[in-house]
């Protein structure tokens, strides 16, 4: 079962208490932008086989929203974050780059 | 290819079954092929049949990194639908399911196709209205579903409880010419008769690279080395992101698991198909006499091919609620799939920012149902270099235009 540590209560939630809510750090487009931009924000997704950067909310415990880098391969998690980010803390990005040298970094 | 028949049974019978011959060739790859199509799985190979069948074209690679048909043909709880709401849905599930009808015929393979009737319980006022309103539009598109009695659902399930505490059945849409078939023998059935228009399936062969030039696409890179191709077709379900990815492009799409179980083998105890879209699961048994249960999706991207063991519980818990004789059974095996979820819960079928490149995928939680519409439809777009009719409306330029074809709404969850 996954299991994510919530950084604002500190709580280790299971999957059970948590709700996924897709790919972090989207780009938002408003009024003015062009159809490409609003397809890109409203429907792509990066889907990666790999490392992956989402968000989640802690229904069950505070209510709030959080981030978390996982992987959707092996289902490990990395670590969460809290959301008021535009990216992924730096030293997150770090780690997960020396345990996967292989890794493009977060773009 | 010889055929088979009751008459080649008892021709083999005679000699102690030596004359069978491999079902299909296992080809080195050619240098360059006019189609290569990505993906050996029921979509890929009913693309491939139905070129060869509908256009002519033959010299046809299928490639696929694992084994055919070992990804959500082989995963899936094999049923067959088309009492879709919007009408591109309804027109290409129905074509799907009206080919399903002649397939062993055509492919002189059985695929033990058993029209046992489909029944999606309305259990909430909601549903009513909204099965409803599908039995409407589906009178309009010529797909023949009813709305049906709690009494009627009675007669066709005896072993349901209609009464239940939560939610008691309240009716349900009624498909009657809807059903099963074995999933393995639509892919086999398909690569067999691919075989013997001289296609080359290739097995355990992974594109590594899309190849191209000024725009247009020239090849694949593979562990097999590099292979040409005027046109290339990609049909790989959850890993298509993956591959789009590779082509320079990306999809309005997510990878997620759904999962699957079956119970130890009882005797016949339900003949047709029940869906559960508000407790969500669903339920059938197999010739072999297991309960073929499906549930809901995981609510994150996955491409693990495993599931959450709590939609596991959750989907258990919702069948034995509506069928309280099951409570007591095991259950045998549980497995995953990748599914290929779109913002509309509609595929994809048509062409991509990628010259001569063509995409199928997309078909979310509800593929194996529309296997030879999806390569009917998929197979006409390939060979003219425009979607016809049925793929029309399936474009990716419809996320840019706002023209969805919103199941996610019509359809509730399961799909």
């Amino acid at each position: 079962m996954l299991i994510l540590e919530c950084p604002y209560c500190g709580v280790m939630a299971d999957e059970t208490d948590l709700h996924g809510g897709g790919e972090a750090h989207l780009k938002r487009y408003g009024p003015g932008s062009s159809d490409d931009e609003f397809e890109t924000y409203l429907f792509h997704r990066k889907n990666p086989k790999g490392v992956h950067f989402e968000r989640w909310r802690h229904v069950s415990g505070c209510g709030k929203w959080f981030h978390a880098a996982r992987n959707t391969m092996t289902l490990e998690v990395y670590g969460t974050y809290p959301a008021q980010t535009t990216e992924p803390p730096k030293e997150l990005v770090a780690k997960i780059k020396k345990k996967h040298p292989e890794w493009g970094g977060y773009e | 290819m010889r055929r088979y028949s009751a008459f080649a049974i008892a021709r083999e019978a005679a000699r102690y079954h030596t004359g069978w011959e491999r079902a299909w060739k296992s080809p080195k790859p050619k240098k360059k092929y006019d189609v290569v199509i990505v993906g050996a799985g029921g979509h890929g190979l009913a693309t491939a049949f139905y070129l060869g069948k509908n256009f002519g074209i033959t010299n046809v690679a299928i490639i696929e990194k694992g084994w055919l048909g070992g990804g959500n043909t082989g995963r899936n709880t094999t049923i067959i639908r088309s009492n879709y709401l919007q009408d591109p849905s309804a027109a290409i599930y129905e074509k799907a399911r009206s080919l399903y009808e002649t397939m062993s015929q055509d492919l002189n393979y059985n695929v033990m196709f058993s029209p046992r009737g489909v029944m999606m319980l309305a259990q909430t006022e909601h549903e009513v209205r909204g099965y409803e309103r599908t039995a409407h539009a589906n009178a309009l598109q010529g797909v023949k579903t009813e709305f049906i009695s709690p009494q009627r659902v009675k007669e066709l399930v005896p072993i349901m409880n209609i009464n239940g505490p939560r939610y008691p059945v309240l009716g349900a849409l009624w498909q009657e010419r809807a059903g099963t078939a074995r999933h393995d023998a639509v892919a086999w059935g398909y690569a067999r008769a691919c075989s013997d228009m001289g296609m080359d399936i290739i097995q355990k062969c992974e594109v590594t690279g899309v190849r191209q030039a000024n725009g247009v696409v020239t090849g694949v890179d593979t562990t097999h080395g590099q292979i040409d191709c005027d046109k290339l077709a990609m049909v790989v379900a959850g890993n298509a992101g993956h591959l789009a990815d590779m082509a320079g492009f990306r999809l309005p799409m997510e990878s997620v698991a759904l999962q699957a179980l079956v119970s130890e083998p009882i005797k016949p105890c339900i003949d047709v198909v029940v869906m559960a879209n508000t407790v969500h699961g669903y339920m059938s048994q197999s010739d072999k006499g297991e309960l073929v249960i499906g549930g809901g999706t995981d609510g994150f991207n996955n491409y693990t091919q495993r599931g959450s063991f709590h939609h596991v519980e959750e989907t258990v818990r919702a069948l034995v609620e509506t069928f309280p004789i099951i409570s007591r059974l095991k259950m045998l095996r549980q497995w995953g799939g990748i599914v290929d979820v779109t913002g509309d819960r509609s595929p994809i079928i048509g062409k991509t920012p990628l010259g001569n490149c063509f995409i199928n995928c997309g078909w979310g939680t509800g593929g194996f149902k529309s296997i030879p519409g999806s390569g009917w439809a998929m197979a006409e777009t390939v060979a003219k270099g425009e979607p016809g009719s049925l793929a029309g409306e399936f474009g990716l330029d419809r996320f840019t235009e706002g023209r969805f074809i919103d199941e996610s709404v019509a359809a509730g969850v399961a799909h």
